[in-house]
């Protein structure tokens, strides 16, 4: 049970998406998710979604992943969606007391659930069609510059790199050292919250000290494999971008553009 | 001089000025020549692991030297080169895979030697197809099952190219399936790509396997030879409380009661083939005394 839970949720695929350079998607999902927030009218958002919509069927990974994903968050969605019922002025369609619904109120909470929406997509469509390893070494590349100031890139790529590898592993110990203090008694259904939380030791010391076993063992199959950090380092997989890049590339600015001009030429929603 | 020279060596895992220390290894001398293959074996805690990772320089002696073809372990301008060549297996197949793909794991060991791309790709390819697990190249490695996963590793160490591969205790997180499996391999590398093996093992009938066999003992040679050599000496094995192969330990009793029994049998083949005729004899025997 506890390991159904997948981390990055990668889909596996042949798509126009799938094969774009991992580096070339982490920015223009970057781009995208700024241009959600530039966009201050619904014809600019209305722009963005359509791109949404085109690259979610491009994707090729079915629908119902990405509403999965939606229901995840749909707390976040209505619970901001209502706050902003109340924001924003225009006529007022309800009142009860000193609460009231103004239209402005209205247009507020869809504009602010679109927004939210679309940001929760273009990550996932990241996610989905991206293995963690092109991620990490997208990221590894991305964040190289930052080297002059110092920054260890290649050490943070090593230990995201790391910690995906080892997120099955842990769950799948977790599940054995659950199931071995259950044997024994422990009871983790019950009771209050401190209760619960209290009955949570027990799984978490035993899981502990394993990792840092594994940590130490882990050390020393890579020193024994001659790892000696990023210096003269080479890489199996060369990423390349490619024509299908440069598409992806004209296509998102094309876009950025048309929201620009939506902003200029339409009135903002929010105020 | 021979491929893997120890020279008396000393090890404690203590400081050098504890007031007690604890020696695991008290002066070590053994050579492992090219292409041999070698089965350790001991009890835990007579310092057989310990010797092992001395092989790679993970660890220096703290007296003596280790020789790697010629290349002092002490040395440390020679350090990667003599990781390179002489690979170590650890014992738990999970905690010694790096990346969440089996190829890109392969991989590893190359990309910190600093390998082109395309040389890297043949080396990953060429060595899992030599553990058989080139179908399983995409697959995560958390979804293999444990020999699989020791496999992997073992390909890992490959793509490296060593002249020798060190395993400490592969086999003993492994079900029978995956152990046959690792040794198997393991065989077939020392056959065919006249790969030095080092098999750590606690598992007599791995040992009975390889060319030559040494046990250890309280951080000494107890003895070493040919598996017949060391099976044959049954009564110092019992005595350091270490088992034999069953079968040796079957002709040993029935030689104990008075059976007469040609050689020392390592295998259960070999122990049918002698104790045959002397069923046969036995049969016959009780044939005529019937009548």
């Amino acid at each position: 049970m506890i390991r159904d839970i997948t981390l990055g949720q990668y889909i596996p695929g042949k798509s126009f998406i799938h094969r774009l350079a991992p580096r070339v998607k982490i920015i223009l999902t970057f781009v995208y998710i700024v241009f959600i927030f530039v966009a201050s009218n619904f014809e600019g958002l209305l722009t963005m979604s359509v791109l949404i919509l085109g690259i979610l069927l491009l994707s090729g990974v079915p629908l119902s992943q990405y509403f999965k994903s939606l229901k995840a968050i749909l707390f976040v969605v209505i619970f901001t969606s209502v706050l902003n019922l109340f924001y924003g002025g225009g006529n007022v369609l309800w009142s009860w007391g000193f609460i009231q619904i103004t239209s402005g109120g209205v247009a507020n909470a869809v504009f602010v659930t679109i927004r939210i929406i679309s940001l929760i997509l273009f990550s996932s469509v990241l996610t989905f069609t991206t293995s963690p390893t092109e991620l990490t070494d997208a990221l590894e590349r991305i964040m190289k510059p930052l080297k002059l100031l110092h920054v260890k890139v290649h050490e943070i790529a090593m230990m995201m790199t790391i910690a995906l590898r080892f997120v099955p592993t842990l769950l799948e110990e977790t599940d054995k050292i659950m199931s071995a203090q259950k044997a024994r008694g422990a009871d983790m259904e019950s009771g209050g919250l401190m209760q619960r939380i209290r009955a949570l030791i027990p799984i978490l010391i035993p899981l502990f000290v394993s990792s840092f076993r594994r940590a130490y063992d882990l050390a020393m199959a890579m020193e024994c494999r001659c790892y000696h950090g990023g210096e003269g380092r080479t890489k199996m997989k060369v990423l390349h971008a490619t024509s299908l890049d440069a598409v992806a590339v004209v296509v998102s600015l094309v876009v950025c553009a048309a929201v620009v001009a939506c902003n200029l030429y339409f009135p903002a929603v929010l105020h | 001089m021979d491929y893997i020279n120890a020279e008396n060596i000393t090890f404690s895992y203590d400081e050098p000025e504890a007031a007690e220390r604890h020696e695991v290894l008290r002066g070590v001398s053994l050579g492992i020549r090219k292409g041999e293959f070698v089965a350790l074996l001991g009890h835990n805690g007579s310092g057989k692991s310990t010797i092992a990772k001395t092989f790679n320089a993970m660890l220096l002696p703290s007296g003596g030297k280790v020789y790697v073809d010629k290349m002092d372990t002490q040395d440390e301008s020679v350090l990667y080169e003599i990781r390179r060549r002489v690979g170590l297996v650890l014992q738990n197949p999970d905690n010694q895979l790096v990346a969440s793909v089996v190829e890109e794991d392969v991989a590893f060991g190359p990309e910190n030697l600093g390998v082109p791309p395309e040389e890297i790709r043949r080396r990953v390819d060429e060595a899992l197809k030599a553990v058989e697990m080139y179908d399983f190249r995409l697959n995560a490695p958390y979804k293999l099952s444990g020999g699989q996963k020791q496999r992997i590793a073992i390909a890992g160490i490959i793509a490296m190219q060593p002249d020798c591969i060190v395993l400490d205790e592969p086999t003993a997180m492994l079900d029978p399936r995956g152990r046959t499996e690792v040794l198997d391999t393991l065989h077939k590398l020392n056959k065919e790509k006249g790969i030095t093996i080092v098999l750590i093992t606690h598992y007599m009938d791995e040992a009975v396997q390889a060319g030559r066999v040494i046990v250890m003992d309280s951080g000494r040679i107890l003895t070493e030879g040919t598996p017949e050599e060391v099976f044959s000496q049954v009564e110092l094995l019992k005595k350091h409380h270490l088992d034999v192969p069953q079968a040796t330990e079957l002709a040993y009793r029935l030689k104990a009661s008075g059976f007469d029994l040609p050689g020392c049998p390592l295998t259960i083949e070999e122990c049918v083939a002698a104790l045959e005729p002397l069923l046969k004899k036995a049969t016959v025997g009780e044939a005529y005394g019937d009548h």
